[in-house]
């Protein structure tokens, strides 16, 4: 059986390339995926610690599925305003999103 | 008596309205708002001073001080307030015949003087302004009431002076008339705080304990208010802005440079006069030595001024001298004891409102007619101006003290107290008086007689001298006419030191002496100046040259205040000064404002509005607390 740490090191790796993704993409889209990949690593987490360390509990399983779901809602969310950002600026590049800023 | 308070209202409204309104109205219109205001301020001054002094005298024979309006303005204790108010009794009432008849005058006056000057409304407002504050000083209720009035007077008379403000010499005068007048408030400012914080009040009849336990501090007060008294009167060493302010319109001159507001000083000791007399009698008698001294040497000066007007202010400075001086040698506040000099400064300051003015309004005629301030412009003008030269005389005669003149009657008081005090004294003002007399006449010959203008070496052949019109003649032979008769107003009646009636009577020996001393000068005058030749005062100006061209240059008192104010005071104190304030507080200030703006060019990168860059923030802050807790 793969030991605990495997999981953990891939997801706080996960974690990390997300987090370095959500500071240096350019594109909207791009820093979408890296904050889902954020959430996903979180959700492997959950899952983890539930397997291992409380086997006959549903908890963390539970709120893996719960994360995805809201993630899937944020995702619509947002992909909507990207495409409502598109329609008014013909880009989703985030530098240039500054109408709003004084 | 509430309706006196209008006497101070109307002239602020016509004020408020031709300084506002002024300029969108006809320069004629506006002239008729003023002098019809100032005429119902007359006619109200003239109705008051008759039920005054015709109402009841109350038990101790003393006329009534009436506080006609009061209004408590800034109470600061218990018995500490300032109030404004008007006052009613002998002095005031007697300044509010002067100040409304002389100012009044020169409103008429003014139509024919000012007639297509530019400015004519703006002059007029000033008028009214000027107006106001005299009579508020005059009616105030207390020291600091007066303060205020004494400033604002101070103000219009800079603004008056600066009339023609493109003029420089008008500029420079109105500025050094404003900041010396200023400089010596400064001195009065101080006594009234003293004042009123060891008398416990600001009003005029303080109690006498406070005064008592004051001690030393009282006379150290009165003093000071004198440096104020002695900046307005042109005391001197400060009566340097006077002679300067004759660069402002001539009616302007013989309103506030002659009239009125010169004479202020000489009302603020009046108006103290008890409390002088009772408590610092030794700072009176120092106003008198100052006072004597200054008589003397603006005596001296007038002696060879070539200018009209600037023989006319140094009358002026001379005779305030003489007012103060009968103040000053006031030992008691009883008439019949020493305390004689208190009317005849009253009353001198009457007939010399009065006669000077008329003086000036004179010289105002006789310069409108020849273009020229100078005497070399002058002379002969007898036949030209037959009105201007009769008026003229008899404010000659007056001020040198001739029967029946009104100018004798006051000065012959003044002279008589002033035996009283000392003989010495006496027969010094009595030569003083000598003095006036000839300067006077030299001044009158040199502009009536003497080689006609058109004869001179710098004749401008574009003048044509002739009489001036009735509006500017008018006030000429109303004032000429006070001056005739005001000598035998019972004045020791109405006006005296403890406010009992005092009749006068003319001591025979002062009497006629002083005349005889006033007739010899003016023959001495008829014989170095009436001529067409003035072979004497030639040779006297030679062999006096030092003397005579020092006394012509005002013996060079601007020039040791030029000195002691630009050498010594801005060089040794002003640019210390300024150089702490530019180099130490300024800087301080300068660094701060310099901190806080680079300290914020150094954040404002972290505000950027960009989330990323905020999320990096939050990301080593966490790192960092998360560091904090596991270790």
């Amino acid at each position: 059986m793969v030991p605990m740490e495997y999981y953990l090191i891939l997801s706080t790796f996960m974690m990390f390339v997300g987090i370095y993704g959500f500071f240096t993409r350019k594109n909207i889209l791009a820093i979408l995926i890296s904050v889902e990949l954020i959430l996903n690593s979180v959700d492997i987490n959950f899952a983890v610690f539930n397997r291992f360390l409380f086997p006959d509990k549903l908890e963390g399983h539970f709120f893996a599925l719960f994360a995805i779901g809201v993630s899937a809602a944020e995702t619509a969310v947002a992909i909507a305003i990207i495409i409502n950002i598109y329609r008014n600026i013909r880009n989703i590049q985030i530098k240039n999103i500054n109408e709003m800023k004084g | 008596m509430e309706y006196t308070i209008l006497i101070l209202l109307l002239p602020f409204l016509s004020f408020l309205v031709l300084g506002l309104a002024g300029m969108y109205m006809k320069s004629k219109v506006a002239g008729i708002i003023g002098t019809i205001s100032l005429a119902t301020v007359a006619c109200l001054s003239y109705y008051t001073a008759f039920s005054y002094f015709t109402g009841a005298r109350n038990a101790e024979g003393v006329y009534p001080t009436i506080t006609a309006w009061n209004f408590n303005w800034l109470p600061f204790s218990s018995n500490l307030s300032i109030d404004f108010g008007f006052m009613i009794d002998p002095i005031s009432v007697m300044m509010l015949v002067v100040i409304s008849t002389v100012s009044l005058m020169v409103h008429i006056y003014s139509f024919g003087y000012m007639h297509g000057e530019k400015g004519f409304q703006r002059y007029y407002a000033f008028l009214s302004l000027f107006t106001m504050s005299m009579l508020g000083l005059v009616v105030a209720t207390n020291i600091f009431q007066m303060y205020i009035f004494w400033e604002l007077v101070g103000v219009s008379s800079y603004l008056l002076i600066g009339f023609y403000y493109t003029k420089d010499a008008a500029i420079a005068a109105s500025k050094k008339a404003f900041i010396v007048t200023r400089f010596a408030d400064l001195g009065f400012l101080i006594g009234i705080l003293i004042y009123g914080y060891y008398a416990g009040t600001f009003s005029f009849t303080p109690q006498v304990n406070a005064l008592i336990n004051a001690g030393f501090l009282i006379p150290l007060a009165l003093g000071l208010m004198f440096i104020g008294g002695a900046g307005k009167s042109a005391m001197f060493p400060l009566h340097i802005w006077l002679p300067d302010a004759m660069e402002g319109p001539t009616p302007v001159s013989a309103l506030i440079h002659a009239a009125t507001m010169v004479v202020a000083g000489v009302y603020l000791v009046a108006r103290m006069f008890p409390l002088y007399v009772g408590y610092a009698p030794d700072v009176l008698h120092w106003i008198a030595y100052i006072a004597a001294f200054t008589a003397f040497y603006a005596a001296s000066v007038a002696c060879v001024q070539s200018d009209i007007k600037r023989v006319l202010a140094f009358s002026t400075i001379s005779q305030i001298g003489f007012m103060m001086v009968a103040l000053g040698v006031c030992t008691s506040i009883n008439p019949h004891e020493g305390g004689l000099g208190y009317m005849a400064s009253m009353f001198h300051l009457f007939t010399h409102a009065m006669f000077k003015a008329l003086l000036f309004l004179g010289a105002g005629c006789i310069i409108h007619a020849v273009h020229t301030n100078e005497m070399s412009g002058m002379g002969g003008l007898r036949k030209h101006m037959p009105i201007t030269h009769i008026t003229f005389l008899i404010g000659c005669l007056a001020i040198a003290g001739i029967w029946p003149f009104s100018g004798f009657f006051s000065k012959d008081e003044i002279l008589t107290a002033c035996f009283e005090f000392s003989p010495v004294m006496g027969y010094i003002m009595t030569a003083i008086a000598g003095m006036t007399a000839f300067y006077m006449f030299r001044l009158y010959y040199g502009i009536f007689w003497g080689t006609p203008y058109n004869k001179k070496p710098n004749y401008n052949p574009n003048v044509h001298p002739h009489e001036c019109s009735l509006s500017m003649t008018i006030p000429l032979m109303v004032l000429a006419g006070i001056t005739c008769v005001a000598g035998f107003i019972p004045f020791g009646h109405l006006v005296s030191s403890n406010g009992e009636a005092y009749t006068i009577h003319l001591d025979t020996t002062v009497m006629i002496t002083s005349l005889c001393v006033a007739i010899t000068s003016i023959l001495i005058a008829t014989w170095m100046y009436a001529g067409d030749k003035q072979p004497v005062a030639a040779m006297l100006a030679k062999q006096f040259k030092g003397l005579h061209k020092a006394a012509y240059n005002r013996f060079y008192l601007d020039e040791i205040w030029i000195f002691i104010t630009k050498k010594i005071i801005f060089r040794c104190i002003s640019t210390p000064i300024a150089w702490f304030d530019r180099h130490v507080i300024d800087q301080f200030f300068n660094f701060t404002a310099w901190g806080t703006n680079a300290a914020g060019e150094e954040i404002r990168g972290m505000q950027s509005g960009n989330v990323q860059q905020y999320c990096m923030w939050f990301l080593a802050g966490s790192l960092i607390l998360t560091l904090i807790l596991i270790l």
